[in-house]
């Protein structure tokens, strides 16, 4: 397992390399010049080359990825060139909020999301299936910074119980929760929903039933235990892109986290922060991925047996 | 004895392929529906100088921030401008940029994917690493990116939304492109000597449509709200161009005393989205029966 | 005579589909005497897997439904009784072997679990009490008992159906129905798996009933054959009659079927045409569109069972006695 686990670590190392190379690239075909930004519009040419000078703009693209890359591997990744902070630092500070939102709202779409899953298999075909599986797409189609923007007209302002914004105590992170977990919890539902429906029709299960074990064991040990399998697949591939949604949910619930931090340093164009961001938005989808194969494995003794 | 030969006699008859995935989604009640309200929404864009009430731009400070009126029905904004005519004339942005930017990722995807799945070994190797690395950022934090590089305007918008839908398009036609590749319509194109172009876009290309049509068809769902998300984070379109995502960031502010301004575009973006996710999903079904309970 | 195990009276099972109603099993009587073993024979379609999943009350409801008839094991009739009891039956009274041992165990369970959970359910014996006996049971099926942590996948086809069977016996149940239990593996292994299922049989002094569409697997294990065809058993006898002097047209033809390895396969005489659309009702007798001597009758009104010589026929031509005894003959000569 052990062996597994590094060999999907070493996987991981070379699409880490090849965001870097992408994110470096793409930042450096950006119009603005990152020495003028940084001066602002009323500078000297000569500091402006002063400061290239010093930021090593002015080398090949090569070697400056190649500077980039040896100090990021040391943990350095710049200096904001609005705050003139090192960039890791930044990333840190805003690190815990992010991943507490994440964490939080992953537990939440499962809580929901496989139940709901559950009962509209279960009870196909009838009024609790229409239902889940209608709520389940809703979640899946409504935009999250209108539900974001909903949920706090309705708790914030028409039923006053929870804060609109900021970061603190729990209360604060209700709402952005919910929203952040709608979208994955609607995809765990659906994909729950149409996994228990296959599994329920396999032969083990009818085997199951035949044994006369009661109702309970039948679904808990054979059923849910098997239906889980894609639906961890499907929700951890779609949780590491829902990630993404933390920069709404932060924007809209000002919580100091890394997705604020990235859309504000887009819009001031600190393209260090930006690039750092990004990093650490790949790495957290690739840890994601990792986790979600590791379970798999946990899951699926046939997987396992592959890797032992 | 009759009921009998009658059966058989329906089931022999060859229908065509198209009208057997038409009888079937004919039957998904929710789909159709999904496909009327994408129908009408396209009557609303086409017809939106004809269809809106006002002038989407006029603005009139004495009537700002008032709620619903029969002179106003959705009420008006900030500006006074009328948002029911700023909403109609958003479905053509919303329309516009979601079908272009499925367009981008798809053509880019299609070809990458072709590419990859005929030709195998190494530049299926180089193209799939990069989709690999493209699928490594989550979809809106790549497409914010793009944005912020490029600059925000609506061309930048829907490059970056369409690149950031290229993966799924460039895996679902790889894998398409593997299993036609042996197949033997595919070696007569070759032994009569078609070149590989030809190969891919008379024989490979257009034996994946279904697929494609199915994923476009979500595809656009997704383009339409990742297109407003980055409106409402200020990196898409800008004021004071009528778009259902920067409505609603401008409306953010007048949450408390005029919330009819967040109300009505999310709604907006809700029921296309659902719509489109809808018909996507019964499009899918009737394509695939096998899928069908 | 030995007093009945099981006894079907007039089971019928339908499946409602889009298409229409389907009517799988169309009210057939079974009779079961205790220590016997009856064969349930028929092409597949017939409805012999119906008939064994109603007599579980197992028909995946919707879209199946038993909707008439009963079924008596030690008295008490299974078709009424409450889910509560059913379930203390199953598994324990009377057990199931399904036909594809790739499937029917559960992938991610190792073997021993899913022995010993019908012990834990049924025998209310501890974890690691049930666990022992499950190994028990595997040694019984010739499998090591230190292979009880495995999971299904570490086994062959063979072997995985010897865990189904070790499942079945675990809770020494008066009645196993095998659903086509070596249709699925090699020619070789069926041979063992057979021989190990009648050992078995014999040492626990089990009933049983064995479903195939294999006539050989039913002269070597069965004492009883029932044949089934579109819904209906058509004829029902002791084997050694049915293998001797086969009535119904159909069984007739059955036996027609099986290459004879003295002959040339040109003497091979398949049953012309196919089984009838189960969705579409007939008025007649079920085998009359493919029987040969079939008549006007045949096609308007459903024979009712008659009894010849301790065997049920479902024909017209033996209605009342008249051809009882010369028709095997005629109709062998007629080939």
């Amino acid at each position: 397992m052990i062996r597994y686990i590094l060999k999907r670590i070493a996987l991981l190392i070379p699409i880490l390399l090849g965001v870097s190379i992408l994110i470096f690239g793409v930042i450096r075909l950006a119009p603005g010049d990152p020495a003028e930004v940084m001066l602002g519009p009323t500078a000297e040419r000569e500091d402006i080359e002063l400061l290239r000078e010093k930021l090593g703009l002015n080398r090949p693209i090569v070697v400056q990825y190649g500077i980039f890359l040896k100090n990021a591997l040391q943990g350095d990744l710049g200096r904001s060139i609005k705050t003139n902070n090192p960039v890791t630092e930044e990333l840190l500070q805003r690190f815990p909020a992010t991943i507490t939102l994440a964490f939080s709202s992953i537990v939440l779409a499962l809580l929901v999301g496989f139940p709901l899953g559950m009962i509209a298999a279960l009870k196909q075909n009838t009024v609790w299936d229409a239902l889940s599986s209608f709520l389940a797409l809703a979640g899946f189609s409504i935009p999250n910074f209108w539900a974001g923007l909903m949920l706090m007209l309705l708790f914030s302002i028409v039923v006053p119980i929870l804060p609109s914004s900021g970061y603190g105590s729990w209360k604060h992170m209700v709402l952005p929760t919910v929203v952040l977990a709608i979208q994955t919890m609607a995809v765990i539902a659906r994909m729950t929903r149409s996994s228990v429906l296959e599994i329920i029709r396999q032969d083990y299960v009818r085997t199951a039933r035949a044994k006369g074990i009661a109702n309970k064991l039948v679904l808990f040990r054979h059923i849910v235990r098997n239906a889980l399998i894609p639906v961890v697949t499907i929700a951890g591939l779609y949780f590491g892109h829902s990630l993404g949604g933390v920069v709404i949910t932060e924007t809209i619930f000002s919580i100091p986290g890394i997705g604020r931090l990235l859309v504000d340093a887009i819009r001031s164009q600190d393209y260090p922060v930006v690039q750092g961001g990004i990093l650490v938005f790949a790495l957290c989808v690739g840890v994601v991925n990792l986790v979600v194969d590791v379970l798999y494995a946990f899951l699926d003794p046939r997987i396992k047996a592959q890797y032992r | 004895m009759i009921a009998v030969n009658e059966r058989t006699v329906i089931r022999d008859k060859k229908r065509s392929q198209l009208g057997e995935v038409w009888r079937r989604l004919r039957r998904n009640k929710a789909a159709l529906l999904g496909m009327s309200v994408i129908v009408l929404l396209f009557v609303v864009a086409v017809f939106a100088p004809l269809l809106a009430p006002y002038d989407p731009n006029r603005i009139d400070m004495k009537i700002r921030l008032q709620a619903s009126s029969s002179a106003h029905p959705l009420g008006t904004d900030n500006f006074g401008r009328d948002i029911l005519s700023r909403i109609i004339w958003g479905s053509r942005i919303s329309l516009y940029v979601g079908f272009v930017a499925v367009g981008i990722g798809a053509v880019f995807g299609g070809i990458l994917g072709a590419i990859g799945g005929f030709y195998g070994k190494r530049i299926d190797n180089v193209i799939m690493r990069l989709m690999d690395v493209l699928l490594a950022v989550p979809q809106i934090i790549l497409a914010i990116a793009i944005v912020g590089v490029l600059g925000t305007s609506l061309t930048n918008l829907m490059v970056a939304v369409g690149i950031s839908q290229v993966p799924r398009y460039a895996r679902l036609v790889r894998a398409s492109a593997m299993s036609l590749r042996g197949q033997e319509f595919v070696e007569a194109a070759r032994a009569i000597g078609a070149s590989d172009v030809r190969i891919i876009l008379e024989n490979i290309l257009p034996n994946c449509m279904a697929p494609i049509i199915v994923q476009s068809t979500l595809g656009v769902a997704a383009a339409i709200l990742s297109a407003a998300s980055l409106s409402f984070l200020g990196l898409g379109i800008q004021p004071p161009t009528p778009e259902w995502g920067s409505m609603l960031s401008a409306g953010r502010q007048f949450l408390r005393s005029a919330p009819h301004l967040s109300i009505y575009p999310g709604l907006a973006i809700a029921i296309v989205v659902l719509a489109l996710n809808v018909f996507g999903d019964g499009l899918r079904d009737s394509l695939d029966p096998k899928l069908r309970q | 005579m030995n007093t009945p195990l099981l006894q079907v009276r007039n089971l019928s099972v339908v499946y409602r589909t889009f298409e229409g109603v389907l009517r799988a099993v169309n009210g057939i009587d079974l009779d079961l005497e205790a220590g016997r073993t009856l064969g349930l024979v028929g092409e597949s379609g017939a409805g012999k897997t119906t008939t064994a999943l109603s007599v579980m009350r197992l028909v995946p409801t919707p879209p199946g439904e038993i909707v008439s008839g009963s079924a008596t094991f030690e008295g008490r009739d299974l078709m009424t009784l409450p889910e509560r009891e059913m379930m203390r039956i199953r598994g324990n009274r009377i057990s199931m072997i399904f036909q594809d041992p790739m499937t029917s165990l559960n992938p991610v369970l190792p073997v021993g679990l899913q022995i010993s959970e019908a012990l834990e359910a049924h025998q209310k014996l501890g974890k690691a009490e049930a666990a022992r006996k499950a190994g028990q049971m595997l040694e019984k099926v010739q499998i090591p008992a230190q292979r009880l942590q495995e999971y299904p996948h570490e086994f062959s086809g063979g072997m995985r159906q010897r865990v189904v069977i070790a499942m079945a016996l675990a809770c020494n149940p008066r009645l196993i129905i095998a659903d086509e239990p070596t249709t699925a593996l090699d020619v070789t292994i069926q041979i063992q798996v057979l021989e190990l299922m009648k050992e078995l049989r014999n040492e626990f002094g089990t009933s049983m009933i064995m479903i195939t569409h294999d006539l050989g697997v039913v002269g070597e294990v069965c004492d009883r054959v029932a044949v089934m065809y579109a819904g209906e058993i058509v004829e029902d006898g002791d084997i050694a009659q049915i293998f001797d002097q086969p009535m119904h047209p159909y069984t007739v033809g059955l036996f027609k079927c099986i290459p004879n390895i003295e002959e040339p396969a040109s003497t091979i005489h398949p049953i012309r045409g196919m089984m009838p659309d189960p969705l579409v009702p007939m008025p007649g007798c079920c085998f009359e569109p493919r029987c040969p001597e079939a008549t006007a009758r045949c096609a308007t009104e459903r024979p009712g069972g008659a009894l010849v010589d301790g065997r049920r026929i479902r024909c017209h031509l033996y209605a009342d006695g008249k051809r009882a005894f010369a028709h095997g003959r005629e109709t062998v000569s007629h080939a």
